[in-house]
This record gives structure tokens, sequence and C-alpha cells, in this order.
């Protein structure tokens, strides 16, 4: 489910790219360190984390790890391709409403239907749309393949007519906006602001025994890994660099003879399918998808989580999602009346003072090394953003 | 040439731990139930609750005021002695206006804090989202706020009024003064577009009209195209179920638009003493409302609370509905266990029925069946000074019925 190859752009096949060589790099050290570092990940997530937290927080940790998901895919539209992505959370909000649309049909069992539906709607029979998530071949690779679809369909008009910047992000902003307004607008077969709430099995599976909570949380963590695999590959191939040369200058690489557009549109669609992705996994794990979960509030707090992380890295967006998430509990556990002001000063003291996001913090150490060479720094004229360009991920 | 390099060995560690993820341990048996229920942590000499509302978000202003009328009772019964001779300890935490934070906490209050019993909520939503985490650690909600009905959940108790004890009244009320037609105003959310099919149904049983149902979003403050349907329908009166900041635009928009009290009426089932303030008398004055308490409700609990609230919080903060089911709450849940003698979730529930409290709204009695309580309908017309007065009570309470099965005009909604 996790097999979303992005097809390269067809303007790329040529022999010898007429852009920036990417900088040559000893292949053996760089992949042992990357391979060093996913098994940290991994000992990390799932023999340390599952040890030592209990069944409440490991819960927490899946719900961080679903957001986290979300921001490897931000990491890629807008830390890699400059798209500013303030919608996200439709994506999310597809992936998890069609995973717990199953799962509400699947508790009902054969024939059956939502409770809600009964409640809010007094429908006789299942509307027509919700059939076909009855089964899991459809439901299971809809929450993936149906983000990707809209945002392909949006993609495709966007970026060919050359929208970016300020009007992309208002755009997707939009979106989240109204698909908001619809499912609140369509209580009798949506769930309306409740959501779809109340959600027993997960694939037969009980998901109020703690063992079961367990296994959730051991899909959602090796998917993330997964996922962040995928990405490494994808910023490492040629395609990620291009990507990277859209993002600081879409026309020159234009003028070079690529067509930006749909580099920037496998971007956007993958984004939109790791969103997808986490949404689908966020449902079995909390329990609830709801109009709250995706809307313009939310799909900005996405963001935020990557901006603090530091949005070029592999793994900044990862760090950022989970400590901004972290942070909220445990600030709002801690301080119930003025936790809010408590995250805010947070995320000025971190733009503030760390515009890379909490990864440049290991591109600062290593910056006091490197102080000793001046001439490698002074040839990167584009100061941060080059250093951004070419940061190698920490793991 | 391929544009992605292989990393074999990378994808083969990946599939590796994908496949491992994949076959981790999980049990499709379990006992019945599912999980084994949390039980409350009762061994030293206090005993403790939750206490989840929103301290923060559009919400926050309603919730607080009910957190604070919790802690007053939570003060007052430990000055009394406490619970089984044990003292409160409320422990508090934010809902953030966000349902999965709810969700989020109350998991937190009940599995981490081990407390005896939570109180809060306001939002249909929260209470949806916190419903499943209550059944399945077996733990017990007081929800504090009048709401939809049609829910009934074993671990929960509704100390607001559910439909038969507010809408209904009000739309009887409205009959009996005359009204032959009404228009709907509402949020966009749970609570008005279900109140609304109720008060659809009670129509058409009643040969009532409804000349129009107009739904805003939540917080929305846009209301000339609605309040210029609701003039030219030429109903006898409004039915309003808009929640918080809606509520002032509407009402500023609706004088303006030349419409009064006297021309036609507006029932509102959300705005309480709190809102009144903050949507100015000036635009609400002689308009009605329909709950369960008012400030001005008469007796002598009613006395002793206002003035213990106002000396707490200070002599300017009204008292609500909501809060006085949420104190209301506190000192049922108080007797329900000294009354099973246990603070033990199950006993607790099965002691619920009849336990009767002498509350500010008046006597108010448990019912075990549905754990609603029965509470006197009244209504109210707001004052110049911010205050309402009762203009018309059910005489008696009022026996809760959430899934309005004794009304057969209702047959059709559950």
């Amino acid at each position: 489910m996790t097999a979303v190859t992005p097809a390269p752009p067809s303007t790329a096949v040529r022999p010898a790219p007429a852009g920036p060589v990417p900088p040559g790099r000893p292949a053996g050290r760089s992949r042992l360190r990357t391979l060093a570092g996913f098994a940290f990940g991994a000992a990390l997530l799932f023999a340390v984390a599952p040890l030592v937290l209990s069944d409440f927080r490991l819960a927490l940790l899946a719900k961080y790890l679903c957001v986290a998901m979300v921001a490897v895919g931000i990491g890629i539209a807008w830390g890699r391709g400059g798209m500013l992505t303030l919608g996200q959370g439709v994506f999310f909000g597809l992936g998890g409403y069609a995973m717990a649309m199953h799962l509400k049909l699947a508790d009902a069992g054969p024939g059956g239907m939502p409770d809600f539906m009964q409640l809010y709607g007094q429908l006789d029979e299942l509307p027509l749309w919700w059939r076909p998530f009855a089964s899991p071949w459809f439901a299971l690779p809809a929450t993936v393949l149906l983000p990707m679809a809209v945002a392909f369909g949006l993609g495709s008009l966007v970026f060919r007519r050359r929208v970016r910047g300020a009007y992309f992000a208002i755009l997707s902003q939009a979106l989240a906006a109204a698909m908001v307004i619809l499912l609140i607008g369509q209580q009798g077969t949506t769930g309306g602001t409740n959501g779809l709430t109340d959600i027993k099995g997960f694939f037969g599976y009980d998901l109020d025994d703690p063992v079961n909570q367990r296994m959730v949380y051991f899909i959602i963590a090796g998917t993330l890994l997964a996922l962040l695999a995928l990405t490494r590959q994808l910023i490492h191939s040629r395609y990620g660099e291009l990507l990277v040369a859209v993002r600081d200058g879409e026309e020159r690489v234009r003028f070079l003879g690529y067509d930006p557009a749909s580099v920037k549109l496998v971007a956007y669609v993958v984004a939109a399918g790791m969103a997808g992705l986490a949404g689908a996994l966020f449902v079995p794990a909390v329990g609830i998808i709801s109009p709250a979960l995706i809307g313009i509030v939310p799909s900005i707090e996405f963001v935020i989580g990557v901006a603090v992380g530091g949005r070029a890295t592999l793994l900044g967006p990862v760090l950022g999602a989970v400590a901004v998430a972290w942070a909220r509990t445990a600030l709002s556990e801690r301080f119930p009346g003025t936790w809010t002001y408590l995250q805010g000063l947070l995320f000025v003291v971190v733009v503030a003072f760390l515009p890379g996001g909490l990864a440049s913090l290991w591109a600062l150490a290593r910056r006091r090394d490197v102080a000793a060479q001046p001439q490698r720094r002074g040839r990167l004229s584009l100061g941060r953003r080059r250093a951004e360009r070419t940061e190698v991920p920490a793991a | 040439m391929s544009l992605f390099r292989g990393r074999r060995i990378l994808a083969g560690a990946m599939t590796l731990v994908a496949a491992a993820a994949m076959t981790a341990c999980g049990s499709k048996t379990t006992d019945e139930g599912g999980a084994t229920g949390v039980t409350a942590d009762v061994s030293g000499d206090t005993v403790k609750v939750g206490l989840l509302n929103s301290l923060s978000g559009t919400m926050a202003i309603s919730e607080v005021t009910v957190r604070d009328s919790i802690m007053l009772a939570v003060e007052e019964i430990n000055a009394a002695g406490g619970v089984l001779g044990k003292k409160i300890q409320p422990v508090g935490e934010d809902g953030a206006s966000d349902w999965p934070t709810f969700a989020e906490k109350a998991e937190k209050l009940i599995s981490e804090d081990r407390v005896a019993a939570v109180f809060g909520c306001w939002t249909s939503a929260s209470r949806k989202a916190v419903k499943p985490v209550f059944e399945k650690n077996k733990a017990l909600l007081f929800y504090p706020v009048q709401y939809e009905g049609l829910e009934q959940s074993p671990y929960i108790f509704y100390t607001g009024a559910t439909t038969n004890q507010q809408i209904v009244p009000g739309l009887d009320y409205l009959k009996s003064q005359g009204a032959k037609s009404v228009y709907l105003v509402g949020s966009d959310y749970v609570f008005p577009r279900t109140a609304n099919k109720i008060i659809k149904a009670y129509a058409t049983a009643n040969g009532m009209t409804v000349l129009g149902e107009d739904y805003a979003p939540l917080g929305s403050t846009e209301f000339g195209t609605i309040v210029n349907k609701v003039k030219s329908s030429g109903a006898d009166a409004v039915f309003n179920t808009l929640n918080g900041d809606s509520n002032v635009a509407f009402f500023k928009e609706y004088k303006s638009a030349g419409l009064s009290a006297a021309a036609m009426p507006v029932v509102s089932v959300s705005i309480a003493e709190e809102e009144v303030k903050g949507i100015g008398t000036q635009y609400l004055e002689g308009q009605l409302t329909a709950w369960n308490y008012y400030q001005t409700t008469p007796g002598a609990a009613n006395s002793k609370f206002v003035a213990a609230y106002k000396a707490k919080y200070g002599a300017d903060k009204p008292t609500s509905d909501p809060m006085e089911a949420a104190y209301v709450g506190v000192h049922l849940w108080k007797a329900m266990v000294e009354k099973a003698g246990a603070f033990d979730v199950e006993k607790v529930r099965s002691a619920s029925d009849g336990i009767t409290f002498d509350a500010p709204e008046g006597l108010v009695t448990v019912d075990g069946k549905t754990q609603h309580i029965a509470k006197t309908a009244r209504i109210g017309k707001i004052g110049a000074d911010g205050l309402i007065t009762e203009v018309w009570n059910s005489g008696k309470p009022v026996a809760p019925d959430p899934y309005l099965k004794t009304y057969p005009w209702a047959s059709g909604l559950s």
C-alpha cells in the first residue's frame, strides 16, 4: 500500500542534464550512514518506545507519527518543491474518511448501516457513494489513491496555469474550508461536525484491546519508516534534484527544457498520498475522524510542525511534527490554563532563532567545524537556501 | 538510465521492517468487553475527579464558566467532609475546543490519573468523541449541557435537558401563545440540525408551519440574508438554535431590520445569562429563552448557589443553566457514591436510580434507566437588566425521554 512510486517526468529523460550536477558523495559511506540511521530509528520506535511508554502514551505516539507522515509529504512539496500546501487536511481527511467509512460499515456488519445515519439522516438504506467502501479491496487503496487523484486533478489545473506562491497557498486553503463545509452540511451521510466516531474494530481486531492498539502502533511506525525510505530515495534521485531546481528557479528550469508543472505535480501528488495514508492510519489509532481534523486550522498546524522541524530536510518534518504534537500534549497537561501562550512562544522562538528548524541544530553544530575552512562556505552564494538544499539528512 | 538509483539493501531492510510491523502481535480473541476497565485509584485519603472543559478555543468562553461552577461544588463538598470521608482532588484538562483532544484528555484522565468520575464536555461533537473512551474504560462522565437527545450511554449521566425538557416545552409555549408558523435559524452542526428535525415533526403534528430553515457556519457573523428571509417570511415566531458569537451578529441584524420581540419573538435555546451579557441587552430585551434554570429562579437552594458563586468569582458574574447543571452533577455523583457506599462505577450506576437533589433549579431526580434527570422546564423573558425572568414553567419536573418515545409525532425520529 505504500507503493507510491512517482512516474519520472517525461521531459527529464536526457542523457546529460543541463542543470547543475548533484555534488558527488561517497555513495558507500552515505548508504551505510543511512542504514545506521534507519536501524536506530527502527530500534527507537519498535523496541524502546513500546518498552518505556504506557499504553496511553504509546497510543499518543501513534497519533503523533500519523501527523509526522503528513509532515514528510509537506517536506517534499514545500521543503523541496517550494509549494506551500496549506490544505493537506483535505488529503488527510479523504484518507481518514475512506478508512473510517470502511471500518464503520465493517462494525455494522453485512447489510448494516452506521449508527448515526438512522439518527441524523433517517435513511432507510446506505447511500450509493458509501457502498463501495464496504469492500476492503476498494477502501484500502482508496485511502491513498483518492487523495492522489484529487491532488492530481487540482495540481494539473493549477501548476499548468503557473499559479504559485501565496495564490497556491490560498487555493489549497480554500479547498480545506470547502471540504469542511461540505462534510458538515451533509450530516445525515457524513456525521456532520461529529465526524465518524466510535470505531470499534480494525479488520476483525477489537480496537478496545490494548494489544491491538499496540499492533496499530507498530503498523504506523513501520509505515512511517517506509515512507522515510521512499522519501530519501526520492530526494536523492535526479528527480529530487530537479524538484529543488524548480523550487529555486522555476523559469530557469523551464528555459533548460524541463516542464516544471509536471515536476511539481509529482511532488504534490506524493505528498497527498502520504497525507491520505496518514489519515487512514490515524482512524484506528485515535478512533475518530471529524471535520475538526481537516479544516484550515489543522492544515496550518501540519505546516507549523514542518517549519519547526526544518522543511528542507528528510528528518526535520518528522522531528518537528512529533515535537510540536508532544509539546502540545505536555504543555496542556501541565498548564491547562495557559499552555496556548507557551505554545505560541515556542513557535516564535523557533522561527526567530532557528529559521532552519530543529534539524538545523545539526547543521549549526557542523558549521562550527566548517568555520575553519571559509573557502567552502564562501562558494555558496545563495547562503541559507543553498545550505538547505545540500543538507545531508541526519539519518 | 534510471532516475531512482537502486539501493537494494535499504529496500530490503525496509521490506523487513514493514513485514514485521504487519505481522506484529495482534490478538483477535479478547474477553467480553475488550479492555479491562481501569479502576479508579481511591487508595489514599483523597479521590481524584477529572474536569474536562475547553479552556482555549471558541468554546472556552462558555466552558470556563462550567469549570468554575464544578470547582465551586467540589469546594462545597470538601468543606462538608468530602465523599465517603475522602476529599475530592480535581484534575483539570483542557479540551481546547477540539474533539479528538477531548478524547485524548479523557483517556489521560481515566488511565493515567485514574479518576473516579469526569465532569465536563459541552458540544455534542466533544461528547460523541469521548463516549467510546468512557464506554471502553467503563468510566463515568457527567455531561452538563442541554443537547439534542437520541443518546443513552451507560457510562454518561446527562444532567442537562434532553429535547423533551427544553425544545418541546418551548414549542408548547409558542403554540399556547397562538403561534401558527415558525422560522428556524441555527448554527451548522449536529445539535441545531437534529433539534430542527424534531421541531419539524412537532410542527407537522400540531398544525404549525415551518416557513424556512437556515444554517450559518459556527462562528459566522454574516446574517443579512438570513434576517431578510426571516423578515419576508412573516412567521409568527423564530426558533433560534444559533450558538456562540453568531447570536451577536444575528440579533444586531434582527434589530436593524426593524424586527422586535413584540412583532416576531425569537425563542433561543443557547442563550443564557452569560451570553446575554455578551450580546447586549438592548438587542435581546423581551426575547424568549427555553431552559431549566435562571439566575432568578426562586428558592433557597438557588439563593445559596448564586451567593456562593458571586462570592467566589465576583459580583458581576451571572449564573446560568449549564453552570447549574454542572454544579448539580457533582452533587448527584456524591449522592450516588454515598448511596452505593463505594466509588466503583457499576455500583454507582446501579445506585443512581431515584437519587434526588434539592438543586438551584428545584428538585431533580435521577432516572436510572436513561441516566438523565427529571427537570422542570422553564420559559423565560430577557429583561433590560440582562437577567431572565420566568414567564412559564412546567409546574413539575418533566421525566426525561431522550428518544421521545412517549410522543406519537416523534415516532419516525429514532
